[in-house]
């Protein structure tokens, strides 16, 4: 069974326009002027247990609807859609102990009392008692010595640790993360990464993850769906985005000497290879190769036998946010 | 079930206690309100021995009781479903498997507990010293009273989770929860008892679910009302419950449906 299966799933908002003007304001008190936006539009959606899946998109794209009509919290307008084999809207009480999710935006933990007493008013609510699991899960994490503190006094950091526990506190198999890692330095982000990995591999617990920091894609998921404007735009694995948009490796080099770009071009012509030359330092070139044909070897093999001397290089690939960026640029 | 509720109320005790300072607050602020009535009061009755069948110190023990009750039945039920539906928060309780109107319910039932052994008790014990009043020690009359006033708690509850869910449907209600905290506090008879109303305004006071919070349960204790005259009385407060807790059901289902969770 797939643990996400969605089929033209689709959801419309009715969304009020105002008028200008104090006159508009008036005419808006009697007759509304109403129009409806496709937030999510026909998408199909399926993911098999134990998956970790990255969902990404421009600001606006639908990302969060998705996650909503996912976890029940919205009605889909149209389409089919199940959950852990339930219909999440209309069977919430049973579909909801299934699934744990983590708002980085919002806190599922109670503000104003100990981090202790959340974890045992949750423990109440999913009607589990599996003090082992949570004890690792604070050990992991590392919130002992925070358990006993309001969470209003928390830092980001720490507070999203906890949420992460208190979502998994029931052992969902499936976890829907909307922006965890939001605004968290580089440990506590590895941090919660390694705990994420650990959770996939012992529970096979399958994790969607929204996120606009991309190297948490490239930490956890193998598979990466894009969404844009309501569309999705690609679905599959990131090695595969990787070499289809990925083109332009670059080859950076300083040598000894300086030599002329023409004769850097005359070197390698026979490779698709264009050169350019640092402004500042005039012994710093950079070379950009064209598509996947040909590798950086070939090149420096070339440069090496010509007599071209190196001092430095530095072979650099094109990001996961580089080719997100050109792909959102042309849409 | 019964555990998380338990678990429920406990953890609003605990909240409670983080706001120690509204605690302190408001048992100066019952306490002042008290005041101000019985005073009032005693300047109407000018020695006259009786009004629409309130003694002067029937009157004065009413509006104790009343206060006193209010802390209990009293909560912010409404500003807090409002609040949570404005700020999308609410999406975090939908994704509970619980009800969520029953939580809010249990943490109502939380509040009013808090409030009723650490505010209304003593409260009482201290005004009792100060003002005229005159308790009874019949325990009958007592036991009537406490479950009359678990149905006001149950009534304005219900009341409370109605005008909160109407935030569904507007987003901002604020000017909606100011309104209906006036009409509670004056049609369920605490500042006036409903006796005192024109005959006319009595009769629609009849047809309407205010008086089930606050005078039924109020009136109960200070007349002393016999099990004949307390049971329709009663009667009446079971009815609003089920009234109340049908459209609050449909409210809910329908909010589910048109839910827009705003933000994020």
């Amino acid at each position: 069974m797939n643990a996400i299966e969605a089929e033209k799933l689709t959801k419309e908002f009715q969304i009020y326009q105002s008028r200008k003007g104090l006159t508009g304001a008036f005419r808006d008190l009697f007759n509304r002027n109403y129009r409806t936006i496709r937030a999510v539009n026909e998408v199909n959606i399926s993911i098999p247990q134990g998956e970790m899946v990255g969902y990404i998109g421009e600001n606006g794209a639908g990302k969060s609807t998705t996650i909503k009509m996912l976890t029940g919290i919205l009605q889909p307008t149209s389409g089919e859609l199940k959950v852990n084999g339930f219909d999440p809207h209309n069977q919430r009480e049973e579909f909801v102990k299934t699934i744990g999710v983590v708002f980085g935006q919002r806190s599922q933990l109670w503000w104003d009392i100990a981090v202790q007493e959340s974890f045992t008013l949750l423990q109440k609510v999913y009607r589990v008692d599996n003090q082992k699991l949570l004890d690792r899960m604070i050990e992991v994490l590392n919130i002992g010595e925070l358990l006993d503190q309001p969470v209003r006094k928390l830092s980001l950091g720490q507070r999203m640790r906890c949420e992460l526990v208190a979502s998994l506190i029931h052992q969902p198999s499936l976890l829907f993360l909307d922006e965890p890692t939001i605004g968290l330095d580089v440990l506590v982000k590895e941090n919660i990464r390694q705990f994420l990995r650990e959770m996939n591999k012992e529970f096979g617990t399958t994790i969607l993850l929204t996120t606009h920091d991309l190297t948490d894609i490239e930490a956890l998921c193998s598979r990466v769906i894009m969404l844009d404007k309501g569309n999705i735009i690609y679905d599959g694995g990131l090695t595969k985005l990787k070499q289809e948009w990925g083109e332009g490796k670059k080859i950076h080099l300083e040598l000894d000497q300086e030599i002329s770009l023409e004769h850097l071009g005359q070197l390698t012509e026979a490779l698709p290879v264009t050169w350019s030359k640092n402004e500042a330092n005039t012994k710093l070139f950079t070379a950009s190769l064209q598509g996947n044909s040909v590798t950086a070897s070939e090149v420096l093999s070339l440069l090496v036998t010509s007599g071209v001397p190196i001092h430095e290089m530095q072979i650099q690939e094109v990001s996961t946010e580089e080719i997100v960026r050109k792909i959102y640029q042309e849409g | 079930m019964l555990a998380m509720y338990k678990e429920v109320i406990r953890i609003r005790f605990l909240m409670m206690l983080a706001y120690r300072v509204n605690y302190y607050s408001g048992i100066i602020i019952y306490s002042i309100n008290i005041g101000a009535y019985v005073f009032l009061w005693h300047a109407v009755y000018g020695g006259k021995p009786s009004i629409q069948g309130f003694t002067a110190i029937q009157m004065a023990t009413y509006i104790a009781i009343s206060w006193m009750a209010r802390a209990f039945y009293y909560n912010n039920l409404d500003r807090e479903i409002a609040e949570e539906i404005r700020d999308g928060s609410v999406a975090i309780q939908i994704i509970r498997p619980y009800s969520y109107l029953m939580v809010k319910v249990f943490q109502g039932f939380g509040e009013g507990l808090f409030r009723l052994f650490l505010f209304s008790i003593p409260g009482m014990i201290i005004v009792s010293f100060i003002y005229p009043i005159q308790l009874t020690t019949n325990p009958l009359v007592w036991t009537q009273f406490l479950i009359s006033l678990l149905f006001g708690f149950i009534v304005n509850v219900e009341v409370n989770l109605i005008v909160g869910l109407f935030a569904f449907f507007i987003l901002n209600n604020q000017g909606i929860l100011w309104a209906k905290r006036f009409l509670v506090d004056l049609l369920s008879g605490l500042i006036i008892p409903i006796s005192f109303f024109p005959a006319v305004l009595q009769k629609i006071f009849a047809f309407l679910p205010f008086q089930a919070i606050s005078y039924i349960p109020s009136n109960t204790l200070v007349k002393g009302l016999s099990i004949h005259q307390w049971l329709p009385a009663i009667g009446v407060q079971f009815v609003w419950t089920i009234i109340l807790a049908l459209i609050c059901w449909g409210f809910w289902s329908k909010a589910r449906k048109t839910l827009i969770v705003q933000g994020g």
